[in-house]
């Protein structure tokens, strides 16, 4: 599936690309825009903290990021596929070996064990079962929890809820990992050891990592920080390192 | 994702869910064991049809003090004498005629006692029906004449009162009166929930003066040499007994002489037919129970609206979900058709047990069960399935 070529081609090692991005909830009256034309290149191996007020339009920029949703107008192109122009399945197979989603609620099926966790991204995958649990096992292993496989959510912690929830999003290596307050519900000194294990992701495994915060604390752990306000970016920094 | 696959997460699925599973389950579990249960008794009651008509094959008919149901309904009607019994063996050919009489009166052995039929009779009677000994002897003519205190036990009696002992020569107390064993019927089996072989046999003198103390006759016994006989001997007997009782020309019988192998029949069609209803009943209680996973599912894929959502995110398509939802709703219809057959086959056995029917296994019923119940799951699996397909996976996520 090579795409068309956009207008003026994007610059090598480019992931995603929005352009003059738009999304509108409701109608007439009650009309939200809640972005209201956003322009981002990410490039693969860049790790960007997202930050904005409450409403500013994170969340819905991230869910068209995640191919969950499609912008009302203008463009996004991710792995240089128009993602508006897909079906609801095609997005769901982007999602499926291309994504790995990190919520601030965790998200982890209840009652089900760390190992099914991880293998249910497998199972969509159709990767047999001895090589889903050599998988499952290693990725527990890179977040620090090879001894947690058979406990299940209620028996976790939440930091360790949410690293099995970071073990789950990479254990299908993803191109990116988008993560939506994933310390939102964590105390300082869990939110640092899940930042620290976003970083090594990053440096070691060169994913591509776009992380909502509200603390300027967890942001400074990215390179690169994008401020939103009113569903526009209001300013996009990289630091040197 | 394979079927076998999206299986095995439907079981563990079923597993970590084992209550809400039950309940979901619960109809389907009463619907197939009721059909089951319906059907097996059915054709028990069939097979007994069959195997006493079988039985009969003496050409039997029953000459009953009643009058005919088309002529004004049942009733019992005054009983017959000795007298027409010896006018029947007199004035009809081709017909063997055994009078009886009988009560339940308490019949005594040692410690042990037990109500029982207790029938007077004469020899002509094992010729009627067709019945014999397995040890001793019937009656001699002399203890038929002077009604000498002596009997002949049915099997299930003799198991009842004796266990293990041998009856014969043994003495019985029924009711006031001692009474010598001398013979043991033949076990004929149980029929219609009574049990032929729970019988005691006195000469008819015997019962008539010592137990009933009158000298009335219940019932007779008929057997026509031949089918062929057993319409003209039907007639013969009627127009006899018509006369005997003194009733007039045109004037209803208030007796009948019943063809044995028609109320066989009669009762086979009967039952074929109380199967059938009783069955298409069970049957609703199975659609019933299709409702009922319907509801919980629904509820199911609302309280899991979270899960779904997960799974979207992670790169479960449409078709996938309905797939993972269907395959569950199946996986309990028919686990819930395995429970409602193992069920049912239990069931039936017990009662036919206890009604004394024969247990027929019908396979046909089982398989037709087990796909019917599996058919339920498809379909009304369905609707909750496509509705949990639909969801948008964002709202899911976000949903509380
Ligand atoms: N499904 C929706 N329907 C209607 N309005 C929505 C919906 N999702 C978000 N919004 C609105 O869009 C704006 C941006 O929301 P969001 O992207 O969630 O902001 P943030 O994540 O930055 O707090 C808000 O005003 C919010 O109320
Ligand atoms: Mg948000």
């Amino acid at each position: 599936m090579r795409p068309t070529p956009p207008s003026d081609p994007p610059p090598p090692g480019t992931l995603l690309e929005l352009r003059n991005v738009t999304k509108i909830y409701g109608q007439g009256e009650v009309q939200v825009k809640a972005l209201a034309g956003v322009d981002l290149r990410i490039a693969r191996g860049e790790f960007v903290a997202v930050m904005g007020p409450s409403g500013s339009g994170k969340s819905t920029c991230m869910n068209l990021l995640g191919c969950l949703d499609t912008p009302t107008s203008g463009s996004y192109r991710f792995r240089g596929l128009e993602v508006g122009a897909l079906s609801r399945d095609q997005r769901a197979l982007l999602r499926r070996h291309y994504l790995g989603f990190v919520f601030q609620g965790f998200n982890l099926l209840a009652r089900t064990t760390a190992l099914e966790n991880l293998e249910l991204p497998m199972i969509y995958r159709g990767i047999p079962a001895a090589e889903r649990h050599r998988h499952a096992r290693a990725a527990l292993q890179a977040v620090g929890l090879a001894n947690r496989e058979g406990h299940t959510p209620g028996e976790l912690s939440g930091g360790q809820q949410q690293r099995i929830a970071i073990a789950r999003a990479i254990v299908t290596n993803p191109d990116l990992i988008l993560a939506d307050e994933p310390t939102g519900n964590l105390d300082s000194a869990r939110s640092v050891e899940i930042m620290e294990l976003l970083v090594r992701l990053n440096r070691e495994r060169g994913m591509t990592i776009v992380m909502v915060t509200h603390e300027p604390d967890m942001a400074a752990f990215a390179r690169r920080i994008i401020h939103f306000r009113d569903g526009l970016i209001a300013s996009d920094e990289t630091s040197q390192p | 994702m394979n079927l076998l696959t999206t299986f095995i997460l439907a079981i563990r699925e079923v597993r970590r869910h084992l209550l809400r599973s039950a309940l979901t389950t619960l109809g389907i579990v009463i619907g197939v064991g009721a059909v089951i249960l319906m059907v097996t008794l059915g054709r028990g009651a069939q097979a007994q049809v069959t195997s006493t008509i079988s039985s009969l094959g003496r050409n039997l008919m029953i000459l009953v003090p009643e009058r005919a149901v088309r002529t004004g309904g049942g009733g019992s009607t005054a009983p017959f004498k000795m007298e027409d019994m010896l006018a029947i063996a007199r004035d009809v050919p081709n017909a063997v005629v055994a009078p009886q009489a009988a009560s339940s009166v308490l019949v005594i052995y040692g410690n042990e006692s037990r109500p029982v039929g207790v029938t007077g009779i004469d020899n002509q009677w094992f010729v009627a029906r067709d019945w014999k000994l397995s040890a001793g002897r019937t009656f001699s003519d002399a203890e038929l004449r002077s009604g000498r205190p002596v009997c002949v036990i049915g099997a299930t009696t003799r198991k009842e009162l004796f266990k293990y002992q041998n009856p014969l020569g043994a003495t019985l107390r029924i009711g006031k009166v001692s009474c010598e064993v001398v013979g043991l019927l033949e076990a004929k089996g149980a029929s219609f929930g009574n049990d032929p072989d729970d019988v005691v046999l006195l000469p008819l003198q015997t019962y008539q003066r010592r137990i009933a103390g009158n000298r009335d006759i219940g019932m007779a016994w008929i057997s026509a040499r031949s089918s062929d006989d057993i319409a003209k001997v039907q007639a013969d007997v009627t127009s006899l007994m018509h006369e005997r009782r003194r009733l007039g020309p045109g004037e209803p019988d208030d007796f009948a002489v019943k063809d044995m192998k028609e109320i066989s029949k009669t009762v086979g069609q009967v039952t074929t037919l109380l199967t059938a209803f009783l069955s298409s009943i069970a049957a609703v209680s199975l659609v019933v129970g299709g409702v009922g996973i319907m509801n919980i599912m629904l509820v199911s894929v609302k309280e899991r609206t979270r899960e779904i959502g997960i799974r979207m995110s992670i790169g479960a398509m449409e078709g996938e979900v309905m797939q993972q939802f269907l395959v569950e709703a199946v996986t309990l219809s028919v686990l819930g058709g395995l429970m409602g057959v193992a069920g049912g086959l239990l069931s039936s056995a017990i009662a036919c047990h206890f009604i004394k029917l024969p247990f027929v296994l019908d396979f046909s019923i089982v398989v037709l069960a087990f796909v019917f119940s599996a058919t339920v799951g498809v379909v009304f699996g369905y609707f909750p399935a496509r509705q949990a397909a639909r969801l948008d996976p964002i709202e899911a996520l976000r949903y509380e």
